[in-house]
């Protein structure tokens, strides 16, 4: 097992008020699996997401990530997590602007514990553009590319550390269907070459392609907490 | 992060923004200048000033008579003869942390003659050969006088040279005649140009001659009671009334006077020259000499010293003292302009990274901690620290170089003030950067990220 939750809390504490936001989350994950966060917004997904990429704490429970417990470690340790264990693709990209699509994909080298020469990491930069099809590319700025292509590079930067599992918040949220096709099938070639895939979205045609769908709905999950998905 | 690749990405960060770097680090390259500048034309005064006083002689010490006191009125340094050959002997003898000392008589007012030019020379000093060493002073053509010519009183002497171009229209006056109160002198020396004293007085308007001739055939003798004056107008109470003319004793004649040279039994000395034997030993030197010419002077403990005792150090220090309260005092208005520059760049720091929460959180977002935040703030507004100061240590030569060219005035580059600059400007970074960068990297990664 891959990830493992179990009764994962969180609750915000606004002042006299406590809003729980999570009641309770149970769920596994294996190796090589490709999973689809469904549910309405407000109904928890993404600060469950929030917390699988160890962006944040839950207040109860426990989170087992590769067997260790990432849920309670220390801020160092999840920084490093973070680095070297997971890979995190967003809604809106996040490339740094007027930075090269290169220098943003090699940009979370730098905060690798082993040190690596710039020519190392500039080979590794350009490997993983050259394996979302951006290699013509690495020296555009964000500015310069279209949405799917900046996602592209996301997805590059996201895998510079090989992280055995890749997390999408809503990675087509900002695109046009067209686009959102590209960054689909590019999930799904990464899935086919072993990487595990956890996105959240509340697109059916996009939670589709995934092998299990998992339904949230007012902080619990409704489906698919445990079961394993059929096709791969 | 490794340090260079953080240099990297500071530099990177702030070429985004190039004219609000310049901007900000605007005042830290003002006070940097400041500093440099003033550094620099501070430590270029007090070297001449130093340099001056070197020339002079650096562990020069004076002994000159004290002043006497009639009817509690001080008469002034000088109005007593409490000094003697004897004196000068016996503190070559008994001071062991003297080097050289020489007694100087002094022969103002005398008119020169030489040919037909006549002019007055500021100083005629009559000395001994060690004189020259102890001022510093080098003989730039002939020869310095011997110890024996003093014995023997010989008229020769040294002149500057002032005396050189006003009586002897610049040509070499060596073996020439020079003639001062009717006494014959060969000129056996020029000595080296000295320039400007420190207080602007001419120090190659002078002649020197042994201090036997100068005081014996010269000046006259000085005799007499410890409480006898230079001056001729103040003298014994007959001469003031009428009836002074009157002598009980045919006088002498002035011929048979300079034929007949009596040595007295007390002759008087205007000023003992001395050094001691390193100038850290000034200080050491002058107690001796005080203990010495008390007791051989025979003054009680309870009374005054009848002598001064100045050094050159004195001199030094005070006017060292002078620039270096000015230099100070602009240092401090310099520092106040660096601190003014180190709260704009703490200014421009926390604006630019409200600016960039969102990268601040997509780096914490793939890996980065919170100390590499930290860091990678604190060395940006280091670089931009250290840039302006490189700016600033250029454009504050540049205005000493002005300085120097335009006004004149003696300045001097200091690798010391270069450094503390390198130094005070980094710490102005790490000071003023540090309240931004530890409030990024307190940021928390979701927040950063929605940030808008």
């Amino acid at each position: 097992m891959l990830i493992e939750l179990k009764d994962i809390r969180k609750t915000y504490f606004l002042g006299e008020i406590d809003v729980p936001v999570l009641k309770g989350i149970s769920l596994g994950i294996d190796r090589g699996e490709y999973v689809a966060l469904m549910g309405a917004s407000g109904s928890g997904k993404s600060t469950l997401m929030n917390i699988l990429g160890c962006l944040d704490r839950p207040t109860g429970g426990s989170y087992l990530l590769d067997g260790e417990e990432v849920g309670g470690a220390d801020n160092d340790r999840r920084a490093e997590v973070r680095n070297k264990l997971i890979g995190f693709v967003f809604q809106n990209f996040n490339l740094l602007p007027r930075t090269s699509a290169l220098d943003n994909v090699i940009m979370p080298l730098a905060y690798t514990a082993g040190k690596l020469s710039g020519r190392e990491c500039r080979r590794r930069g350009v490997e993983m553009l050259e394996r979302v099809g951006l290699a013509d590319r690495m020296h555009h700025y964000p500015s310069q590319l279209s949405g799917g292509q900046q996602q592209r590079v996301a997805i590059a930067r996201a895998l510079i550390n090989h992280p055995p599992v890749l997390f999408a918040d809503e990675p087509t949220g900002n695109l046009d269907s067209h686009t959102s096709e590209e960054v689909m099938e590019m999930f799904g070639k990464l899935n086919a070459e072993g990487i595990t895939v956890i996105l959240v979205t509340h697109a059916l045609e996009v939670a589709e392609r995934a092998g299990r769908i998992i339904h949230i709905h007012d902080g619990r999950i409704v489906t698919g907490a445990f079961e394993r998905g059929g096709d791969k | 992060m490794s340090m260079i690749g953080t240099i990297i990405v500071a530099l990177k960060a702030l070429r985004r923004n190039p004219m609000r770097a310049m901007l900000t680090t605007l005042g830290i390259v003002i006070g940097i200048a400041a500093v440099i500048a003033m550094m620099e034309i501070g430590s270029g005064s007090s070297n001449s000033i130093r340099k001056s006083i070197e020339k002079m002689g650096a562990n020069c010490i004076m002994v000159m008579p004290g002043a006497f006191r009639m009817g509690g009125v001080s008469q002034g340094s000088g109005s007593t003869m409490s000094l003697t050959p004897e004196d000068c002997e016996a503190v070559l003898r008994e001071c062991v942390n003297v080097g050289k000392a020489v007694p100087v008589v002094n022969a103002r007012g005398k008119q020169a003659v030489a040919g037909n030019l006549n002019y007055s020379p500021n100083n005629i000093i009559g000395t001994g050969p060690d004189f020259l060493s102890i001022r510093n002073w080098e003989i730039g053509e002939g020869r310095a006088f011997s110890d024996r010519e003093v014995d023997e009183r010989s008229r020769v002497c040294l002149v500057g040279a002032t005396i050189v171009r006003e009586l002897f229209n610049g040509q070499s006056p060596i073996d020439c005649e020079l003639r001062i109160q009717n006494v014959t002198f060969k000129v056996i020396g020029v000595l080296k140009s000295k320039g400007a004293n420190m207080m602007g007085g001419d120090e190659d308007d002078v002649v020197i001659a042994p201090w036997t001739t100068v005081r014996l055939r010269v000046t006259g003798l000085k005799y007499g009671s410890a409480t006898s004056t230079t001056s001729k107008a103040a003298t014994t109470p007959s001469e003031l009334y009428p009836g002074s003319g009157v002598a009980l004793y045919p006088e002498e004649k002035d011929n048979l006077r300079t034929d007949t040279l009596l040595i007295p039994r007390f002759i008087q000395i205007d000023q003992i020259v001395l050094t001691a034997t390193a100038p850290e030993r000034v200080d050491a030197a002058i107690g001796e000499l005080t203990a010495l010419l008390r007791e051989r002077h025979k003054l009680k403990p309870e009374d005054a010293d009848d002598f001064w005792i100045r050094n050159s150090a004195e001199f030094m220090t005070t006017i060292t003292n002078t620039s270096k309260v000015m230099t100070n005092l602009l240092l401090c208005v310099a520092l106040i302009s660096l601190v003014v520059g180190g709260v704009g760049i703490m200014n421009i720091m926390l604006v630019s990274v409200t600016e960039r929460t969102r990268e601040i959180g997509l780096r914490m977002a793939v890996g980065a901690r919170s100390t590499d935040i930290l860091r990678q703030f604190l060395i940006e507004s280091i670089t931009l620290c250290l840039v302006g100061g490189a700016i600033g240590i250029m454009l504050g030569h540049g205005a000493a170089l002005l300085v120097e060219s335009q006004l004149g005035w003696p300045i001097e580059s200091s690798p010391g003030a270069v450094a503390a600059a390198v130094i005070v400007s980094a710490g102005v970074g790490i000071v003023f950067g540090f309240y931004p960068a530890w409030k990024a990297s307190r940021l928390d990664p979701i927040d950063a990220l929605h940030y808008e």
